[in-house]
């Protein structure tokens, strides 16, 4: 066992301030939102991004739904990074979710660090008052669904009455199921892709360690760094470390990294450094700059929540009762955090339901991140679902 | 390749099989269909645009599944021996198996699956009684090979093979009423015995049957 292997960098503390400090584009409702937690969040402030344009039939919206450490930035130079979208890839003029023709929405999360109603942003009392202190670990536990009605409160606020899709993976995908089972009328095509319809043991078991992780950090004060100045950012950086090797699958490691030292060409027994630690370590410590220790608690506490079926009587299948919304599910051979066995679940409650579903197991071998990678047949399969969506809209 | 079977969207030549076609005609327009083993989606393809069917399809091979999808059709990876059973009773008017029964594992009980689900099955399947087949093992003494029937013995999907004949007897020991059926060439055109069982069973190179239940 080596002893030298370098803590993660210290994030330089000023940054996710900055990112704070960015004005987003949103909107606020001053009636607020009642949480599934019993509690009214007011105002409600919903920051979002827009690509292309609304056609006058106002039918060719499709809402993105970010995944847990995603945002509203999705095809475009992101505010605090300086780094593409988050799916260039797949959004954008010509992609397979074709800007020049569909109107694109992103919302950051309920919860979310990127100008949203989170954990960062002011407190507010019960009138909506601001409480001069940001919210921290007294913002209210919120879920799934809390999510998707902001979202919901947002499309009816662009003037959209029904979305043509909404897609996303991972935690998108959630809200995606979320979305067809509290909306059915309001959504035309539905795309959930590598996502469960609950979050199992195993993943709850991994967010735990993220947020034990978090806790265990100096810096931490109990969530009150913000009073402290300063930030758990090792213990956050640790949290990304773990959740970033349940993206990936051996595989993709061994392709990328296999056993090469980053400190030469052989073991030494003194200060080697593998590789793959290097790129967990950057990994970490490029996330703590952009992202809120608070938030990262919210937002996984609210997909260890999610459980599709609890909310309907145990059964999947209610969920989806007469839908007629249509489904493509997607899963990655490689995805052993959201395996595939988890969307065949979804498969078979929408065959119960009678729903019009397709589902396509993608072979790739880069894990649950596959999603978010250059996958050609994925592209494939998103830009023909939504054509063949396209010819039943209605 | 047949002439004119291009899709119509895509321009796509549909297939060279002309029992898609015997198929496609014996489904009423814009009804619900399932198409069990549908490959690359042909046959959902006739029916959603020439027949406005609302047409879903479940598929075993994955690359056939990203293709159909692909073309915009409603299409599962599933496997007809385990996932029928996850729809509901009367789900769709007809529930389709073309040149797929041979190769489930329980061909009798994917039968019944499907006119659980469906109110008819439209099955159809090659006819191991051709008189091409019957020669070929009476003469060489080897498993026969034949266009419907192309791969060895060792490496084929086919293992539950049966006669038209055959067919008409499970039909009757399960009660299930044959609408209509067909003997098919192997062009996938009706053959001229189709009024005749024995002489179907020994001329057509496929079975083509519309089932429901009594």
């Amino acid at each position: 066992m080596h002893t030298a292997a370098p803590a993660p960098a210290p994030a330089p503390m000023p940054d996710r301030a900055d990112a704070a400090a960015i004005p987003h584009r949103h909107e606020t409702f001053a009636e607020g939102l009642a949480l599934d937690c019993g509690t009214r969040l007011r105002p409600l402030t919903v920051a979002y991004r827009t690509y292309g344009a609304l056609n006058d039939a106002r039918s060719n919206a499709i809402l993105i739904c970010h995944a847990l450490t995603g945002d509203q930035y999705v095809a475009e130079t992101h505010p605090v990074t300086g780094k593409p979208g988050w799916w260039e890839v797949m959004v954008g003029p010509g992609r397979p979710i074709d800007t020049t023709r569909f109107f694109v929405i992103c919302a950051n999360v309920l919860g979310g660090c990127m100008g949203s109603s989170g954990p960062p942003a002011e407190m507010t009392d019960a009138e909506g008052k601001p409480q001069g202190r940001p919210w921290g670990t007294l913002f209210p536990p919120v879920t799934i669904r809390d999510m998707v009605r902001a979202q919901a409160m947002l499309i009816e606020r662009l003037g959209i009455p029904k979305l043509f899709a909404v897609i996303g993976g991972s935690m998108g995908g959630m809200q995606v199921l979320e979305w067809a089972a509290l909306y059915p009328t309001r959504v035309f095509a539905a795309m959930p892709i590598a996502t469960a319809a609950w979050h199992s043991a195993q993943n709850i078991a991994f967010h735990e360690i993220g947020r034990q992780a978090i806790g265990a950090d100096p810096g931490f004060h109990g969530g009150e760094y913000w009073r402290h100045g300063t930030t758990p950012a090792r213990g956050l950086a640790v949290a990304r470390m773990t959740a970033h090797i349940t993206y990936l699958s051996e595989e993709a490691l061994t392709r990328k990294f296999g056993r090469r030292l980053r400190t030469g060409p052989m073991l030494t027994f003194d200060n080697d450094l593998f590789e793959v630690e290097s790129y967990l370590q950057h990994q970490g410590s490029t996330f703590v700059q952009r992202f809120d220790a608070n938030s990262y608690l919210t937002i996984t506490r609210a997909m260890d929540f999610f459980d599709l079926a609890a909310e309907h009587g145990g059964s999947l299948g209610n969920a989806f009762r007469a839908s007629p919304v249509r489904f493509c599910v997607i899963s990655f051979s490689s995805d052993w955090l959201f395996p595939t066995a988890m969307s065949r679940e979804i498969v078979r409650a929408l065959n119960a339901a009678a729903a019009n579903v397709s589902f396509v197991e993608i072979t790739s071998d880069k894990g649950h991140d596959a999603f978010l990678l250059d996958e050609p047949d994925l592209f494939r399969t998103v830009s023909g679902f939504l054509r063949g969506a396209a010819e039943h809209w209605r | 390749m047949a002439e004119g079977l291009v899709a119509l969207r895509t321009g796509r030549p549909l297939s060279d099989r002309l029992d898609l076609r015997l198929i496609a005609e014996m489904v009423a327009p814009r009804t619900r269909v399932l198409d069990i083993g549908c490959d690359d989606g042909a046959l959902l393809e006739i029916l959603v645009h020439e027949k406005g069917v609302d047409g879903r399809g479940i598929e075993i091979d994955m690359g056939k599944v990203t293709e159909a999808v692909a073309q915009g059709l409603s299409v599962i990876h599933a496997d007809a021996d385990t996932d029928l059973a996850f729809y509901p009773d009367d789900a769709f008017d007809y529930v389709i198996l073309s040149r797929t029964l041979q190769a489930t594992e329980r061909p009798r009980e994917v039968l019944a699956q499907m006119l659980r689900i469906g109110r008819r099955a439209i099955v159809s399947f090659p006819n191991f009684g051709h008189w091409r087949v019957r020669l070929a093992l009476l003469t060489t003494g080897r498993m026969p090979r034949t266009r419907a029937l192309d791969r060895p013995w060792y490496d084929t999907p086919n293992i539950h093979l049966c006669t038209i004949s055959d067919f008409f007897a499970l039909c009757a020991e399960e009660g299930y009423v044959v609408e209509r059926w067909l003997g098919v060439d192997d062009q996938g055109r009706r053959t001229p015995w189709r009024k005749n069982r024995r002489l179907a069973n020994l001329f057509a190179e496929q079975g083509l049957f519309l089932l429901r239940r009594r």
